[in-house]
């Protein structure tokens, strides 16, 4: 008698529900939620940061990452972060911070909601949480996709067939064609330039952040005209402008002018 | 003519030899080169005799060409090069026994913040991984020519502005920003979750 009921006790126990998630019960701890205690190495490893580790537990159990159960989340996530905390403390610094960060949000969400104003939206505490992560998850796919790309020296093997330069190199009778062909070669490469331009269809404004930035690091100051192709399209001029814009909006140029109808100068803040 | 590939117009045998020649002259530029070449810098092979859209006509041709062969002809960003086959590059893999090693998530985290949302600072990276970004990072990127500081941030600290080359786009084979792989949406990332749930 005693022996089988011992037996339905824990018969029942192992149905006893170990957590509930979106109300649904979960009755086994699931295997990939245990962490071997040596394994914080492998753990660090395996986890580029405290919003890395988030993404996996909320992906991991399928939790709606528009209204995350809080409790929970941090919950799961502690777990982690105690066995982190064992014997490295220096590196769960970033860790113990978005700990913080979670239980601000969870008491912020305990709290009753100030009476709302007409022009105020209630306000979520998780929003911005939620949007890092989503923003996070968007570089962390983009950077596997990238990943995935052929490169050289990986997967593409470049040819070069063996040319013996020595004897080249020995001779160098400087001719005065070949100064002129210098000097060709630099026009063409100007030329080159301005048509590759031209060619362009799709324009990337953050192709021509970058290049604005390279010419205002060569020349330091630049007229506004200078800043536009001569021959550009309508389409290069237009996206030129926005870049020109998105600079100045993240405070990286700054574009001047003395006098209403002088001349715009533009120029890199940093120097 | 001082030119011996000077083309007679009106001799279509002599024409069709000198193109010929020309094709020649344009394989081994592209094969002996280590860099890829554009159209406008094979254009001095020939003393700028030929248009640049001529060389890329010939160039399309001998695309063609080997088309049946090891190697192919592809175009990335600074121009044309001849590659090894990618059906073909398994076998030569057998020849050298360690793996190429790939780069870490962190690198390619870093590199897809640069790619994307350039130009960025650090700061900018470490605020979006929401861990902070080693040195080792940026010099690992920096010294494969992937990376490069174009200006610098004026705010506390005149934080470095980092943009990819024209190299990093070469070595993935693509011509423009444009061909990367489009980013996720926003909205599909959170579809996942609604249905799965």
């Amino acid at each position: 008698m005693y022996p089988a009921t011992v037996s339905s006790i824990d018969q029942s126990r192992t149905l006893v529900p170990v957590a509930k998630i979106c109300g649904e019960p979960l009755l086994e701890i699931p295997q990939d939620l245990y962490i071997p205690p040596d394994a914080l190495e492998v753990l660090l490893d395996t986890f580029q940061g405290p919003l890395d580790l988030l993404l996996y537990l909320i992906r991991k159990h399928n939790l709606n990452i528009l209204d995350i159960p809080m409790a929970e989340l941090t919950q799961q996530y502690m777990r982690y972060v105690d066995t982190m905390c064992a014997d490295q403390l220096e590196l769960a610094a970033e860790y113990l911070l978005m700990s913080a960060l979670l239980i601000e949000i969870k008491s912020r969400m305990l709290l009753p909601s100030m009476p709302k104003t007409h022009t105020e939206e209630e306000h979520d505490p998780r929003a911005e949480l939620v949007r890092r992560l989503l923003e996070y998850e968007q570089i962390k796919k983009a950077a596997l996709r990238l990943n995935e790309l052929p490169q050289v020296g990986r997967e593409i093997t470049v040819i070069r067939v063996w040319v013996e330069h020595g004897l080249i190199d020995q001779s160098p009778n400087l001719h005065i064609d070949d100064l002129r062909q210098a000097w060709e070669t630099i026009l063409s490469r100007s030329h080159i330039h301005q048509h590759h331009q031209i060619k362009r269809e799709t324009l990337s404004v953050r192709a021509y952040m970058s290049q604005i930035m390279r010419d205002l690091q060569i020349h330091k100051q630049l007229q506004f005209h200078e800043l536009f192709s001569p021959s550009a399209a309508v389409a290069e001029v237009v996206v030129t402008f926005l870049a020109i814009l998105e600079l100045a909006k993240a405070l990286v140029i700054e574009i001047t002018q003395s006098q209403p109808f002088e001349l715009i100068y533009v120029r890199s803040i940093s120097d | 003519m001082s030119d011996p590939l000077a083309i007679n117009h009106t001799n279509t045998a002599n024409e069709t030899h000198d193109l010929n020649k020309v094709i020649q002259i344009l394989e081994a530029a592209l094969l002996s080169s280590q860099e890829p070449l554009s159209a406008q810098e094979l254009r001095r092979l020939f003393n700028h005799e030929f248009t640049a859209s001529l060389i890329t006509n010939q160039l399309e041709q001998i695309r063609d060409k080997w088309t049946n062969s090891c190697i192919e002809l592809v175009q990335v960003a600074s121009g044309w090069r001849f590659q090894v086959r990618p059906e073909i590059q398994p076998y030569l893999d057998r020849l050298t026994p360690q793996k190429v090693p790939r780069y870490t998530r962190a690198v390619m985290e870093t590199l897809a913040i640069i790619a994307y949302h350039q130009p960025v600072t650090r700061g900018d990276i470490e605020e979006i991984r929401g861990v902070g970004t080693s040195s080792a990072i940026l010099k690992t990127l920096s010294v494969r020519g992937w990376i490069e500081t174009v200006g610098h941030r004026s705010v506390p600290g005149k934080p470095a502005l980092f943009a990819t080359t024209v190299n990093f786009l070469n070595d993935l084979n693509l011509r423009t920003l444009e061909e990367l792989p489009p980013l996720e949406e926003m909205k599909s990332l959170i579809a996942i979750d609604l249905s799965s749930t």
